[in-house]
């Protein structure tokens, strides 16, 4: 029941510098799992091979049994249908507003506009923005930029949701909003992958935490365990 | 129908970027509407010099004047050894018998009227001549020569000289043409790649994002091949107006004829539509081509 298998992986960019080695990881489905380590220890490599951005050198990674390192160029859009990704500069269309950046991700799929309209809504409304739905992106606060940038991510119903410091950008009490609503999809069925550097919110949320160093796993801490 | 909600996305997506980022498309579109302006006055240099190579070939006999006392035999004898050359086809040589040229001529004038109408076959100092016209016109020299040579013919005379000139002038600027304007294209290709790669810079997010939110690279690339395809046909406008007006306007200053009316021009009907056409489409090509390429750099990993 893994939906994530990494086996043997190894990262060496083209600059010549690993990244990754040597690493083994499973995921189950619906599971909240944190990846935590210094900076340059190889988080970001190591979830970008999840979504395709970077091919591992060696070894297989494997997303619902998709075997990512195989895709072609041409077909990696079909993987992104499956996976949201979440970064901490939100990555937001400016001169769209905050229901157009979302109503994007289903235009591209050629989705009809009523249908389109309910899903946006919806997850607008999960991500506890419906009253700013026609506001652009330079109106909205940090968190409110991040919440639209979560459910442009989820709003094709995604198994899976990647997110790259989603709170680095912002103050504590805003990351924990941000956390509910995270942990709000999580319930709902999607398993959420996080990179994050406050140990904070690690410590709160009691889930699985996997802890890289230097490329490699040095402790998988159990849900409740990291303290 | 999903595949045309897509495409009406697209195509509504590439005409506001076209007037979002207006500066960047107008360089695009100055760069093809002058390239076009060159190629439409390289159109019509190369369609009218191909016309008047055309006339000139139509127009050029040989002309081979018999002996005056030469039989029937013989000018048979001369017939098949003229078309048993190369370069000539049975139909186009033609016996012009001397009393026709004479009763032309007595046509033509009183006096020529009075001294040719008491000569008969035998008194006549007129020469009967074959009329030839040749298959390929930068042969004539070498044909001339070969038709001189033969037994029982006199003189040849074809206006040399002048005939071989002109058409390897003609030719000269045709395949001169020829180069520029596909030279002048590829550039033309290279320089929009270039203009809309700074467009596309500034949409590099966006394309980030299609690509994250699953978006296929077909899908992406069609909205900027559209985004090409109107910068051409906006580009092509200026050219084409020129076709239009300037070449009717030429053709009727000049009547029809360029110093002799030796040299035709081309008729403005139908030729500016066509070039219009022509202008059109190389516009709508090359925009595509060089915002294909264009993109093509944001779409692999
Ligand atoms: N595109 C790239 N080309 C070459 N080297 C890279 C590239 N991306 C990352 N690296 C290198 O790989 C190593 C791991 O980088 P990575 O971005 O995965 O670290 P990280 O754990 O996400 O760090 P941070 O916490 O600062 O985001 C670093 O040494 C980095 O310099
Ligand atoms: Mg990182």
């Amino acid at each position: 029941m893994d939906l994530i298998k990494i086996r043997d992986v190894k990262k060496t960019y083209k600059t010549g510098t690993t990244a990754i080695y040597d690493l083994d990881l499973n995921i189950k489905k619906g599971e909240f799992v944190f990846i935590i380590g210094s900076t340059g220890c190889g988080k970001s490599t190591l979830i970008k091979m999840l979504y395709r951005e970077e091919k591992p050198s060696s070894g297989k990674i494997l997303v619902g049994g998709l075997d990512v390192g195989k895709i072609k160029n041409r077909k990696v859009y079909k993987l992104r249908r499956k996976i949201g990704v979440v970064f901490q500069n939100y990555q937001l269309l400016p001169n769209e507003t905050a229901y157009e950046n979302v109503a994007f991700a289903l235009e591209v799929l050629g989705l009809p506009k009523d249908e389109i309209h309910a899903k946006v809504m919806k997850v607008l409304d999960l991500v506890g923005l419906k009253n700013k739905a026609k506001q652009y992106p330079r109106h909205l606060s940090g968190g409110e930029q991040q919440r639209v940038a979560i459910a442009r991510a989820i709003v094709n119903g995604p198994k899976i949701l990647i997110c790259d410091e989603p709170t680095g950008n912002l103050d504590p009490k805003t990351s924990m909003e941000i956390m509910e609503v995270l942990e709000a999809i999580n319930e709902l069925g999607t398993t959420i992958i996080m990179v994050t550097h406050d140990i904070n919110i690690v410590k709160k949320m009691k889930k699985r935490v996997v802890l890289l160093d230097s490329g490699r796993v040095v402790r998988d801490y159990k849900e409740g365990e990291y303290k | 129908m999903k595949a045309f909600r897509i495409l009406s996305r697209n195509i509504r997506d590439s005409f506001k970027s076209v007037f979002r980022n207006f500066s960047l498309s107008l360089a695009s579109i100055s760069c093809i509407t002058i390239t076009l302006i060159v190629v439409a006055v390289a159109i019509i240099l190369s369609i009218n010099v191909t016309n008047f190579t055309k006339i000139v070939e139509r127009d050029v006999t040989i002309v081979a004047f018999l002996d005056v006392d030469i039989t029937e035999e013989e000018k048979d004898d001369v017939y098949d050894q003229i078309i048993a050359l190369d370069n000539i086809e049975m139909s186009n040589v033609e016996f012009i018998d001397k009393m026709e040229i004479s009763k032309d001529m007595m046509a033509s004038s009183d006096v020529f009227n009075s001294i040719m109408g008491e000569w008969t076959r035998e008194e006549s100092p007129i020469q009967d001549t074959y009329q030839i016209k040749v298959t390929d016109i930068n042969l004539i020299n070498k044909t001339a020569e070969e038709i001189k040579d033969i037994e029982n013919v006199e003189i040849v005379k074809y206006g040399e000289g002048m005939v071989e000139q002109l058409v390897s002038v003609f030719d000269a600027v045709r395949k001169g043409t020829y180069v520029v304007v596909i030279a002048l294209i590829l550039v033309t290709a290279f320089l929009i790649a270039n203009t809309i790669k700074i467009t596309i810079m500034s949409r590099k997010r966006e394309i980030e994002i299609m690509r994250l939110v699953g978006a296929s690279n077909i899908n992406i690339k069609i909205p900027f091949i559209f985004e090409g395809l109107i910068l051409g046909m906006l580009g092509s406008v200026i050219p084409i107006v020129i076709t239009l007006y300037g070449y009717t306007a030429i053709y009727d200053h000049f009547g029809g004829q360029l110093f002799t009316n030796f040299i035709q021009l081309v008729e403005p009907t139908p030729f500016i539509y066509y070039t219009s056409l022509a202008l059109l489409l190389i516009g709508m090509i090359v925009g595509m081509i060089g915002s294909s390429r264009a993109v093509k750099k944001y779409l692999k990993i």
